[in-house]
């Protein structure tokens, strides 16, 4: 009897800290559809097809070109911002007075679009980067490098948006712009412009979570949706545009992920993440950390 | 300095503003007075550019200014306190302060401003990283002041800076705009509070309605019956 605590505890300490390296990632993707929202106030519904168009292009790159990891990665940051930054200019600038579910049918439009091209383009095939990093045994714990590598990645990612939000002018404007939007002219800032720059910075996080996914997931079409939703639930869970209770949800929705899939299968831990959330709608509707008014 | 001729301006349908004509020169204290209503705040904001004129021009220091895009008028040199200060409630007092510097040609000179502002307003030293939301109606005029400073101006528009303040604030306040035009800023004024105004500005203007019914130095106004009967319940 005794023994058999022993491994529970080892595996449940090892469920535990794999939950928060899942939370890592989880948090880096729910910090760029946040500031998106938080920012220019609308929902990027395919934020998760650009984060599978990053895959793809790590896919590429790395396989079909030779590039190593680390030269393919920035490229990629680079591209999917460029491709976040066109989604605003081409798609929600157009629409920023429409009505909110106009924006959403909109972007909602575009993750069909991303998924249909990335069908007929590179086939519904499972593909991987054919890197197979190895695993850290700790004691009688086994981690994988690439989810240490994505959580240490991540982490950096948020100290440096962080650093952007808090230390520069553009960073300052980007929080000031959703406290009074039409005084911003008075401070000589060009609202197009901050909202450019704001999307250009979410899909640089979404291109980022793209190299960081690539190491465990294999890409093909569809991949968008075994994360996608899960970032949205994080959202609303912190409070949607709430930086702090995105990060917080995160982990909250790895733990639960994590430890469920320890008493039986992984599929379970989502199950209860997704129950807890329903429950938790009906407790607290405006996020975990509204404040009560 | 400013001149604006034959101004016309209103929202949507509503027009607020009926060929007003309106000069400051350079180093002058002018003050807007009027009631509720009567389009003061319009006029402020058709000069910083908030809202385009229908019809009419604006030239700052022979610069056009409805040609310009709302963001670079304040390039020009003119600096907006709107009305009810509307600062970044969840921002610090230094961030404020930065969107305050936000345009190229301040940044470059951000840590010199910044002095002058806690020169002017030691109080902001002290807050500099409280929230803005959180400091008294007094504390946040200075703050929507010291943010307008900060782009270095050379027109400061103070759209009812006294509004929602305690009387005794109210006095510091007025006293704060004395202070500014020592330091050689023009500045046009918009104020209900009309006795306390007329004691600061040199010139004032007199609007009713969207029409500009007087105009004179503040002793004229002062003196005048329009402005005595109205406003000044003499």
């Amino acid at each position: 009897m005794q023994a058999f605590l022993d491994i529970f505890d080892v595996y449940l300490l090892e469920a535990v800290i794999n939950g928060i390296l899942l939370g890592g990632v989880l948090a880096l993707l729910a910090l760029g559809l946040n500031l998106i929202f938080g920012v220019i106030d609308v929902t990027w519904i395919c934020y998760a097809e650009l984060v599978m168009i990053g895959m793809y292009a790590m896919y590429f790159m790395v396989q079909y070109y030779g590039l190593s990891y680390f030269i393919a990665a920035p490229f990629t940051i680079m591209l999917v911002a460029i491709l976040g930054a066109a989604l605003h200019y081409l798609v929600i600038a157009p629409l920023l007075t429409a009505p909110p579910i106009n924006q959403l049918l909109a972007t909602g439009g575009v993750l069909f679009v991303l998924q249909s091209f990335a069908t007929v383009a590179f086939g519904i095939d499972f593909r991987n980067l054919g890197i197979r990093l190895p695993v850290l045994a700790f004691g009688e714990m086994n981690f994988s490098y690439a989810r240490l590598l994505s959580f240490l990645a991540a982490l950096v990612g948020m100290i440096a948006v962080y650093l952007f939000m808090t230390r520069t002018f553009t960073g300052t404007a980007i929080r000031a712009i959703s406290q009074d939007r039409q005084i911003m002219a008075l401070m000589g800032v060009d609202t197009r412009r901050i909202y450019l720059v704001t999307s250009a910075l979410g899909g640089a996080l979404a291109g980022l979570a793209a190299c960081l996914l690539v190491l465990q997931y294999d890409v093909h079409p569809f991949v968008g949706l075994s994360f996608g939703p899960i970032t949205f639930l994080i959202c609303v869970l912190g409070g949607l545009g709430n930086f702090i209770g995105g990060f917080i949800a995160a982990f909250v929705f790895a733990e639960i992920i994590s430890l469920g899939g320890l008493f039986s299968d992984l599929e379970w831990g989502y199950v209860l993440a997704f129950a807890f959330f329903i429950v938790m709608m009906f407790i607290r509707p405006a996020g975990l950390f509204a404040r009560r008014r | 300095m400013l001149e604006l001729r034959s101004i016309n301006a209103g929202y949507g349908t509503f027009q607020a503003l009926f060929n007003v004509d309106l000069d400051v020169k350079a180093g002058e204290a002018v003050g807007v007075i009027g009631p509720n209503g009567a389009g003061k705040t319009t006029l402020m904001r058709v000069i910083s550019g908030l809202i385009r004129p229908s019809r009419g021009s604006i030239a700052m220091e022979g610069v056009d200014v409805v040609a310009a895009p709302p963001h670079k008028i304040v390039s020009l040199g003119i600096a907006h306190v709107p009305e009810n200060r509307r600062l970044f409630p969840k921002l610090s007092v230094d961030d404020n302060l930065k969107m305050g510097a936000f345009m190229k040609e301040a940044r470059d000179h951000y840590v010199e401003r910044l002095e002058v502002v806690f020169d002017l307003f030691p109080r902001l030293k002290e807050r500099r990283q409280q929230m803005a939301g959180t400091m008294s109606g007094g504390e946040q005029q200075m703050c929507a002041i010291g943010r307008a400073l900060m782009s270095n101006p050379k027109l400061l528009l103070l759209d009812e800076p006294s509004a929602g303040l305690a009387p005794v604030v109210v006095q510091q306040v007025f006293e704060l705009v004395k202070r500014i035009r020592a330091r050689g800023l023009t500045v046009l004024i918009v104020e209900q509070n009309v006795q306390q105004v007329l004691r600061v500005v040199d010139r004032a203007y007199l609007i009713e309605a969207g029409t500009i019914r007087a105009t004179g130095t503040s002793a004229e106004m002062l003196a005048s019956d329009t402005v005595k009967e109205a406003y000044l319940g003499v």
